[in-house]
This record gives structure tokens, C-alpha cells and sequence, in this order.
């Protein structure tokens, strides 16, 4: 059996598609996880893969590793096929799996060693492989301290390193900052970033913030289906908060929501805290125009003491809520 | 081939990382001596032969080689592992080898630690080590059957003391098919033809005809076929619940 993990895919870098799914199924009994998903990821993309627990995330990449096998659909990884080549295409994956599993009594050192084995590395150039991604994920410290013992920040550093060590053109990663704090949130993150360019990335978690910190792509999944796919900034856009602007004036004068309400563009006011000599209020735009160039002209006409003014993005947990709920109600 | 030889040198090296290498040898030796002194008569007998030492062998691999191999599955799926090995690019065939090679081996480093009981009897007397040789080839094999069973027994379950049991049970069993105990569950309505298949997979009719210093072809074929089945089994059987 060939065992060279660098020849394989050399000849595939310039295809742009390197993770395609097509019509994925996948049901434990009567539970369906995976029902009838398709994407495809291309270089350069960064995919946060969201959905409530038990949408089907982690099955999903567990199907598209090789891991479990789908009742239906393809997956084709730099343009192997899964079912009909499944090592072609492991060797051109590196996965984190959930949890970050590693044996507990190896050191970093050794677990690294016989991954890169595994991964076919040998003498000089498995030495750089590992001493390289050492540097990158921060585990000089901990190398030779048994993997039980470790820290969670550690241990994930541990399974990440494992998971890009033989530098594959795709990277399914789940989960990859859970249980981190924000400092190795922050640094994973940055690896994250500096990889991307010249990879597939596919990355799932539950944090929404973490989308807009890395992602340059957002697919929500649940009850096993692609309910969403698009940007953060697309998702951002589907939130009632898009564009909404948030104002607050100090004294304002009691008829300040029937002065908004009659700026055009604005659909509705909301008065979010009145009790002060400062009110906050909330003004909703009728379409997803901008709107906060008229309100700041009526503050200015109307003499207000401006205090704040800003207009909101979005929010992604708002947009993830909606869609999340309203599907489950549906199931 | 280059998968099993990392897979093996992982495993082997991780039973010395812990101290189930030096248990498992400390316990093995002692009941071995005990066994063979005590139970065997060795001194008492006034004869040359390791006979004593290697009849007791299957009831030490009963309940020493189902603690050995009860961990080789059921760990890596209690720990989330068994994920990141079978993605890594290894085929299930190189996965379920080099598991099994592994414990194999570690129990011939066992076996080969008896090597005092050796240099003893040769020391007393004149033994034929012929046939002390074909003996411990013949241990070796029936370790290999009894680890083959318990990898797959374990490959069905995280948890560890459910492999255990159950493997003690299915070695047992092998062990005892000839004895009236196993055979009178199918003597009453079974066919002759099935009852005397039946007896023929016993451990102990093989073993001790190997420990007579005569390695038939046909001892050789059961114990090896035996490791065979059971370890195909084992790699269907995780290919089939390794998302559970």
C-alpha cells in the first residue's frame, strides 16, 4: 500500500473544491441526524458549522472523516472519493475530533511522534514537521508531561497540533476552543486565521462570536438540515436588528417616539430605558436601508443632547435563535 | 505493513508506560512458580520435563490474558480514541494487527521471563528441550487464540470488566469443550458429527498434544485459525459499532 501522504494530492492543489458533500443522510434508529446535506467548501473558505446540540454537527464531520459511514450521499475530499478511496482522503484531512481525544499516558512528544509516523513522516523531515507545529500551537512547555495530566487548554493544543502536523489541504475541527479561555480562544483562533489562506477549513461550535471571529462562511444546521448558508455578515442581515439603531439622548423631551416614528424609513420605536435623565431608545428600519443618517439629522434639527448613536449589524444568537427554534417547531 | 509496525511499537511500549507490563509479568511468574511447585508436583514427580509447569498454563491464561485484552478495544472507545485512530489513514485490518501483535507480543516477553523454570530443570537433569521448546511454542499459540477472542470481546464494549467477564466465559468454554462439562449440553440431541466438532475445538486436547513435543501441522492450522476468525471478527465488529 502507498504511503506517501505528500504525492497524493500534489497534483489536486490547484482545484479550487476541495470538500464537496452531496445529499448526506444519516440515521441512528428512528433518529435522523444528517438528513439530505449538501455543501462544498473551497480554498481559502473558513466554514463555522453552528446548530443547537444535537443538530447533527458532530455526525456530519464524523461522516466526512471516514469515522461513520452515511446510509446515503457522497463526499468527495480534493477530489477523492470517500466510499471508493478512504485513505486517499484521510490523508488529506486532519481532524480534531470532539473532545480532543489523545492516549492519556503518551507525553505530547511521543504522541506527536507516532502520529507523524502514522501520517508516513520519517527522520529529518518528521523532526520539522513536529518541531514546527510544536512552535505553532504553544506545546514546548508541556512535551515530555504524560497527556493525562495536562490541562484542558493543553490537551486541546495537543489534539489541534495532531490534527494539522502532516499540514493537510483540509481541516475539520470540532469544536476547536471549547473549554479554552479567552487568551488560547484568541490564539487558536489566529492559527486558525494564518492557515486559512492555503486550506479548507470546517470548523463547528456553538459560539456565535466565534463565527464573526474567524469564519468566512456560516452554515446553521438543525434537526439534521441546512436551514442557513451564507456570510456572517448575510446571516447578520437576516436579524431584525439589522440596521436598528440604538440612541440615547440625555433630557429628552417626553414626545421623543412620535418625533422618531415619523422619520422616513422607520418602522418602529422602542423605548428601552426611560427611568433616567437619559433615554435609550430602540428604532427598527421598515426595510434593511440604512437609516441612522435620518435619525442623526432629526436629533440635530430637534436639538437633542446626543449621547450615543450607533447602528447594530445584527445578531447572530438572534438570527441563530429564530431559526433554530422555528425548525425544531416544525419537526 | 509500515501501519501495523507504528500501531505495534505504540502499544507495545505503551503497556511499560503504565504498570500493567510490570503486574501482568510479576503476577504471571509468581502463579507460574506457584503452580508448577505446589499444584504440579515439580520436585515430587523426579522427572526431568516441564510438564508440570506448562499443564497449568491454560488455567493462567484464563483469567491473566481476558485482563490483558479486555483494554485493547474497550479503551479506546471509552477514552474517544478509537475516533482518532480509525481516521487516522490506517486501514481497520492494520488497526485490529497491530492491537493484537502488540499483546501478543507482550505476553511472549511473559512467557519468555519463565526462562529460570528452564535453566532449573536443566540444571536437576536431563530434559529433552525439544519438546520443552515445542512447549512454549504451543503456550504461545494458545495465548494468541486466547487474545484474539478477548480483542474481540472487547472490541463490543467500552466497558472493561463486561469484556472481561464475558471473555473469561467464551475462554472457558474453549477450554473445557472435550469435558463432560461442555459436552453434555449437546450429547443428549446434538448429531455425533457436531458433538465431536465440538470437542475438537478444545484448547486443551491441542495444547497438550503440542506439549508432548510433537508440533502436528493440524495443531498449528487450529490455533492459527482460531486467531483468525476471531480477529476478523473483531475488525467487522468495530466497522460495524464504532459509533456507539
Amino acid at each position: 500500500m502507498p504511503n506517501n501522504s505528500a504525492g497524493e494530492h500534489d497534483n489536486r492543489v490547484t482545484m479550487q473544491c476541495l470538500v464537496e458533500l452531496k445529499q448526506l443522510r444519516k440515521s441512528f434508529g428512528q433518529l435522523i441526524a444528517v438528513d439530505d446535506v449538501s455543501f462544498s467548501v473551497s480554498r481559502g473558505e473558513v466554514l463555522g458549522f453552528l446548530g443547537p446540540n444535537g443538530a447533527g454537527k458532530s455526525t456530519t464531520m464524523k461522516i466526512i472523516t471516514g469515522f461513520l459511514t452515511p446510509d446515503a450521499g457522497r463526499v468527495t475530499i480534493c477530489g477523492h472519493d470517500l466510499a471508493q478511496a478512504p485513505l486517499a482522503v484521510k490523508r488529506n484531512i486532519g481532524y480534531l475530533p470532539e473532545g480532543a481525544p489523545a492516549y492519556p499516558d503518551m507525553t505530547p512528544a511521543r504522541f506527536l511522534d507516532f502520529i507523524a509516523e502514522i501520517r508516513g513522516l520519517h527522520g529529518p523531515s518528521k523532526a520539522a514537521r513536529i518541531a514546527d507545529t510544536v512552535e505553532k500551537v504553544n506545546l514546548g512547555q508541556v512535551l515530555h508531561q504524560p497527556i493525562e495530566t495536562l490541562s484542558k487548554g493543553f490537551k486541546r493544543r495537543v489534539g489541534l497540533a495532531q490534527a494539522i502536523l502532516h499540514d493537510p489541504p483540509v481541516l475539520i475541527l470540532d469544536e476547536p476552543t471549547d473549554g479554552l479561555d479567552p487568551n488560547q480562544k484568541h490564539e487558536v483562533r489566529t492559527l486558525i486565521k494564518i492557515m486559512a489562506a492555503e486550506k479548507a477549513i470546517i470548523l463547528s461550535s456553538h459560539l456565535l462570536e466565534e463565527v464573526d471571529a474567524v469564519c468566512t462562511r456560516a452554515i446553521i444546521i438543525a434537526a439534521g438540515k441546512v436551514v442557513a448558508d451564507g456570510t456572517p455578515h448575510e446571516l447578520e442581515a437576516l436579524s431584525r436588528y439589522h440596521n436598528a439603531v440604538t440612541l440615547a439622548v440625555h433630557g429628552a423631551p417626553a414626545d421623543i417616539e412620535t418625533v422618531l416614528k415619523r422619520v422616513p424609513g422607520v418602522a418602529s420605536v422602542k423605548m428601552l430605558d426611560d427611568a433616567g435623565e437619559t433615554r435609550l431608545l430602540r428604532i427598527f428600519p421598515k426595510s434593511p436601508e440604512p437609516i441612522v443618517a435620518a435619525i442623526s439629522r432629526a436629533a440635530s434639527e430637534h436639538h437633542w443632547q446626543v449621547e450615543e448613536l450607533y447602528a447594530e449589524r445584527g445578531r447572530l444568537d438572534e438570527v441563530f435563535r429564530t431559526i433554530t427554534t422555528k425548525h425544531q417547531a416544525i419537526s | 505493513m509500515g501501519n501495523i509496525w507504528v500501531i505495534f511499537k505504540r502499544e507495545l511500549v505503551g503497556y511499560f508506560a503504565t504498570p500493567i507490563a510490570y503486574v501482568f509479568i510479576v503476577i504471571f511468574l509468581f502463579l507460574s512458580g506457584i503452580f508448577t511447585f505446589y499444584l504440579g508436583n515439580f520436585f515430587e514427580r523426579g522427572q526431568a520435563d516441564l510438564l508440570p509447569f506448562f499443564s497449568f498454563h491454560p488455567w493462567l491464561y484464563l483469567f491473566l490474558i481476558p485482563a490483558l485484552a479486555m483494554r485493547l478495544w474497550a479503551e479506546e472507545r471509552k477514552s474517544g480514541t478509537i475516533e482518532l485512530l480509525l481516521t487516522l489513514p490506517v486501514t481497520m485490518a492494520q488497526a485490529v494487527l497491530g492491537k493484537f501483535l502488540a499483546a501478543w507480543a507482550f505476553t511472549a516477553i511473559a512467557l519468555a521471563l519463565t526462562f529460570p523454570m528452564w535453566i532449573t530443570v536443566n540444571y536437576l537433569g536431563n530434559p529433552d528441550n525439544g519438546v520443552i521448546l515445542a512447549s512454549y511454542i504451543g503456550s504461545l499459540l494458545m495465548a494468541g487464540a486466547f487474545l484474539a477472542i478477548g480483542s474481540c470481546i472487547s472490541a463490543i464494549t467500552k466497558n472493561q470488566v463486561i469484556a472481561f467477564v464475558i471473555t473469561v466465559v467464551v475462554c472457558l468454554a474453549f477450554i473445557l469443550s472435550g469435558y463432560p462439562m461442555v459436552m453434555d449440553f449437546f450429547t443428549g440431541w446434538a448429531p455425533q458429527v457436531i458433538v465431536d466438532a465440538i470437542s475438537s475445538f478444545g484448547f486443551i486436547t491441542h495444547f497438550s498434544a503440542i506439549t508432548k513435543g510433537v508440533i502436528d501441522l493440524r495443531d498449528l492450522i487450529y490455533f492459527i485459525s482460531l486467531i483468525a476468525f476471531w480477529l476478523f471478527a473483531n475488525a467487522i465488529l468495530i466497522g460495524v459499532k464504532k459509533a456507539d
